[in-house]
């Protein structure tokens, strides 16, 4: 039976940039992959003829633009758009626009609040100085503050040094955003309802918490530390949908020699002595290899693929811990046309951005209360976008492709499984609520593909369907992520790794978890190293 | 006639109207006397219309010159480095032009438009020079520049939407091929030419007829997701595609005061617009004598490290000087940060290690990186559309 050098257990784009690296540094690398299909989250799907979804994530800021170069991701096909800005719809007809442009975003901020325009300009200094603190450690293996090890205390000196060059009021601030909640330091800038309540979004957006729940500061700061070339806190759509930065990635991948096998769906880990001897398959296939790389979250990885005799009491305990609760749903929906708002030009660049229906904190506080009743948010917070305005391959010329993140979902319906019912019910919230804003646009749908947690989970593997493969709280991040002595992507078992979100620096299509982990392992190979460090900001 | 106060005026082109109405950022710089949009939205969005949809770019200001006449190809034949007899009628070819001394004067296009027809676009204004060397010649010359309009639409889904437009057969147009279509009691050419690097078309109407064709064009093309361009996204994109810019990459030679700064057609990598077979044609004394005893300098594109565009540095090798920086750019399509640079002799082989010195600031701060770099043999970005015919949808 044919050996392999390292095997990786899922086709997501972690598991495919590790794969990636390892194939580069010359190993013989294959990848196991559950669907008939690689990308897991980061996928496209043609389900209705002719147009195609980004099915799960939609947009992209945080893929590391170094692993984008190293591995020659545009040469294979991959291309992000940046789009700018966006727009909160409210109650009363008005709108509150996201510009790209500083000096549009300053007017129009300054046409609800001229405070708030002018605070804008504090809050993006305080916000950009927190990103770069974090945005060096985004391509590095998190130090273990326990550890004597030489790297380590490098590392950790490292990082104390750049603390203590914020100084006082920087500290004060750092401890802030990684414990406030995302609504109590919003309140701190800002009056308008409407502007708080678009710049919080961004707060709970893939989390099982409120906007006014300690730690939802940090997820804020989270979707800012990304950047589209160079531009932090930009966005942008991968083009022909997020799929092609996994297709990218797999062609990558085959070009440094490595194979990927899809149908393949992994039942355990084989440990012998242990040490890592490789795969099973659920259909009795075996597949042999000293390296085994887990892509799938914390959970699935120790309580599904593992045998708990190979693992510790402690560490099965943590990670029946680890939070990794479901907290939203996606539709994704065929259009026959643009649809049109109220009150915005189909021409405006507002269009091309995030669309938000959700004027105050308040509401967003009261869809998360529906969550914590055990179902979904009767009035739902999306983050909604309509990339075929700038990707002409996602739909027919004339017709519209539109994403719908919805927040919140409960990976249960008052404890139990989700129904159709509840699906349609769900789904109904979404539309009505869209529809509110939109006259024609009920009219204009040819499809939807509506995800509760229940498929999500069903297809991606995510447990509840959580996007982050883990939640992005303090008490799961760096050295803590996924816990305690496991962060720098080593498992419990020699020969065994981790390489998914569910590790530093966590979830959002960065590719970095999967690149810091080959990192680890080349080196516990001794093997030079391959993997690209980050760009300094300054 | 005009008063000298608005006969100096800064000029409108012909499509002003509309675009003023689309530059949402009022964003103005000039171009050879006309005011020109820099940017109309945003210069990153404005660069992804041409390299995901459609792009649309004003070049009337263009130096445009009619030749015609029995002595057209003779003419243009000794003007230029190229052989025109190559290039027949219904096609297009660029081209440098040099003085005696064999240094470029300007790079350009010569459009074969039919019989002893041609047009020539060129970057600096020539009208003196193509007088004086047509001396001996049996051909006129006319500067045709404001006369003439012209839009450049570029990108994935140009053809899809000039089709739109009802430009029947167009997709049938081979790169560097032109071609006449009637449109509105004139006649509006289409040329597959353009300076960045991706599938598209140029089109030319006469100067009243330009307000149409834009909105033509905007409305056919709008489910083709088309958007207007200025020149900071077309810099993006020309550098991406490795493209010179006259005066910017090179001092035209007629404009050089110090000896010295001007390059010959081989020291900009442009070589193989050289036709030696020629037997006369300006400068080729000069270039023959080049050959013989080699460049002074060389052109080379480079990957630098990093994502600090290399603007304006000093290149090294083993810690000493052997070149300058002319153009540098973050790639956003080909996520390279490319620079071009002019290296002496004999630096500049494909593959070679070099050190760009970097300089760039963050709030008042001046910090140098030393960034390792690359001789690469081919621009980043060439993507298979521009050359396919038929091109797809996208």
């Amino acid at each position: 039976m044919k050996k392999y050098d390292a095997i990786v257990i899922g086709a997501g784009h972690n598991g495919l940039t590790n794969a990636a690296y390892l194939a580069k540094s010359g190993l013989d690398v294959a990848v196991l992959e559950r669907n008939p299909y690689i990308g897991g989250a980061t996928v496209s799907r043609e389900l209705h003829r002719g147009w195609t979804y980004s099915n799960c994530s939609y947009v992209c800021s945080l893929l590391r633009p170094e692993i984008a170069r190293d591995l020659e991701l545009p040469r294979h096909g991959l291309q992000v758009v940046p789009y700018g800005g966006g727009v909160t719809f409210m109650r009363n007809g008005d709108y509150y626009g996201n510009y790209y442009d500083h000096n549009r975003q300053y007017r129009e901020m300054a046409r609800h609040s001229k405070r708030d325009a002018n605070a804008y300009e504090r809050y993006t200094t305080d916000v950009m100085k927190q990103t770069r603190l974090i945005r060096p450690y985004l391509l590095r293996r998190p130090p273990d503050p326990t550890s004597l090890k030489p790297r380590d205390l490098r590392d950790l000196l490292g990082f104390a040094r750049s603390f203590m060059e914020m100084g006082e009021e920087g500290l004060a601030d750092t401890l802030r955003f990684w414990t406030k909640s995302v609504g109590d330091y919003l309140n701190e800038y800002f009056e308008t309802d409407a502007i708080k309540a678009h710049l919080g979004g961004t707060g709970v957006i893939g989390t099982a918490l409120g906007v006014y729940s300690p730690g939802t500061a940090y997820v804020l700061l989270h979707h800012y530390m990304g950047d589209v070339d160079g531009n932090v806190g930009s966005w942008g759509f991968a083009r022909g949908g997020m799929g092609a930065v996994a297709a990218a990635l797999e062609k990558s991948f085959r070009a440094f020699g490595g194979e990927v096998i899809c149908d393949a769906d992994v039942d355990r880990i084989i440990v012998r002595h242990g040490k890592v001897r490789g795969v099973a398959l659920k259909n009795g296939d075996e597949y042999l290899a000293d390296i085994v790389v887990s892509n799938l979250d914390p959970r699935r990885t120790f309580l599904d693929v593992m045998d708990e005799g190979d693992l510790s009491a402690e560490l099965l305990h943590r990670a029946r811990n680890f939070k990794i609760r479901g907290s939203s749903g996606k539709l994704n929906i065929a259009l026959d046309g643009l649809p049109s708002f109220h009150g915005l030009d189909k021409s405006s660049p507002l269009m091309v951005g995030d669309m938000h229906f959700t004027d105050s904190l308040e509401r967003l506080e009261r869809a998360y209360d529906d969550w914590k009743d055990g179902t979904w948010s009767k009035d739902p917070y999306v983050d909604m976008l309509i990339p075929t305005q700038t990707d002409p391959t996602m739909a027919p010329p004339g017709k519209h492709m539109m994403t719908v993140f919805v927040q919140y979902a409960p990976p249960k319906i008052n404890g139990g499984e989700w129904t159709d019912a509840d699906k349609a019910g769900f789904e109904k919230s979404v539309i009505d609520q869209i529809a509110a804003h939109s006259p024609d646009f009920r009219d204009l749908i040819l499809h939807c593909e509506t995800r509760t947690p229940r498929e999500i989970e069903a297809e991606t593997g995510l447990t509840e369907g959580n996007i982050f493969q883990g939640e992005l709280t303090f008490d799961q991040l760096l050295f803590n992520r996924p816990f305690p002595g496991y962060s720098q992507y080593r498992g419990p078992v020699r020969g065994m790794y981790m390489c998914g979100s569910g590790t530093h620096p966590g979830g959002g299509v960065m590719a970095a978890p999967g690149a810091n982990a080959a990192r680890e392992i080349l080196r516990d190979l001794r093997r030079p190293d391959v993997v690209p460090g980050g760009y300094a900001d300054d | 006639m005009k008063s000298a106060s608005d006969a100096t005026m800064m000029l409108r082109t012909p499509f002003h109207s509309r675009v003023a109405a689309a530059c949402e950022l009022n964003a103005w710089g000039t171009w050879k006397g006309y005011t020109t949009p820099t940017a109309y939205t945003d210069v990153e969005l404005e660069y992804f219309a041409i390299r995901s949809t459609a792009g649309v770019f004003d070049l009337s200001p263009m130096n445009k010159y009619r030749i015609t006449g029995p002595d057209a190809e003779a003419y243009l034949n000794r003007l230029v480095t190229r052989d025109v007899s190559k290039i027949r009628a219904g096609r297009v070819g660029y081209t440098v032009w040099c003085n005696d001394a064999g240094q470029v004067m300007d790079d350009g296009t010569i459009f074969h438009l039919g019989e002893n027809d041609y047009r020539v676009c060129a970057f600096a204004r020539a009208t003196d020079w193509l007088h004086w060397s047509a001396l001996g010649f049996d051909v006129e010359v006319v500067d045709e520049s404001d006369e003439v309009a012209a839009l450049a639409v570029q990108g994935p889904t140009s053809c899809a939407a000039l089709l739109a437009m009802g430009l029947v057969g167009l997709e049938q147009l081979k790169p560097f091929g032109l071609t006449m279509f009637p449109f509105e009691g004139g006649t509006l050419m289409v040329s597959r030419t353009g300076f960045t690097g991706d599938l598209g078309y140029e089109l030319w109407i006469a100067a009243d007829k330009a307000e149409l064709l834009w909105d033509r064009l905007f409305e056919a093309g709008r489910p083709h997701l088309i958007k207007p361009f200025g020149s900071d996204a077309l810099d993006m994109a020309r550098i991406e595609a490795g493209f010179l810019q006259a005066g910017v990459d090179f001092v035209p030679a007629e404009s050089a005061v110090r000896s010295g700064r001007s390059r010959s057609p081989y020291e900009l990598g442009l070589g193989w617009l050289v036709d030696m077979d020629k037997p006369v044609f300006n400068g080729r004394k000069a270039l023959l004598r080049e050959q013989a005893r080699g460049s002074r300098y060389r052109f080379a594109m480079l990957d630098v490290d990093g994502n600090k565009p290399a603007s304006h540095s000093f290149i090294l090798s083993g810690g000493k000087k052997v070149g300058t920086v002319t153009s540098a750019a973050w790639c956003p399509t080909a996520k390279t940060n490319v620079a071009f640079a002019q290296l002496e002799m004999p630096h500049g082989d494909v593959g070679q290690e070099l050190v760009a010195e970097i300089y760039y600031q963050r709030e008042l701060q001046w910090t140098r990186v030393m960034a390792p770099c690359r001789v690469i043999g081919a621009p980043v970005f060439n993507p298979p559309r521009r050359r396919a015919v038929p091109p797809g949808a996208f």
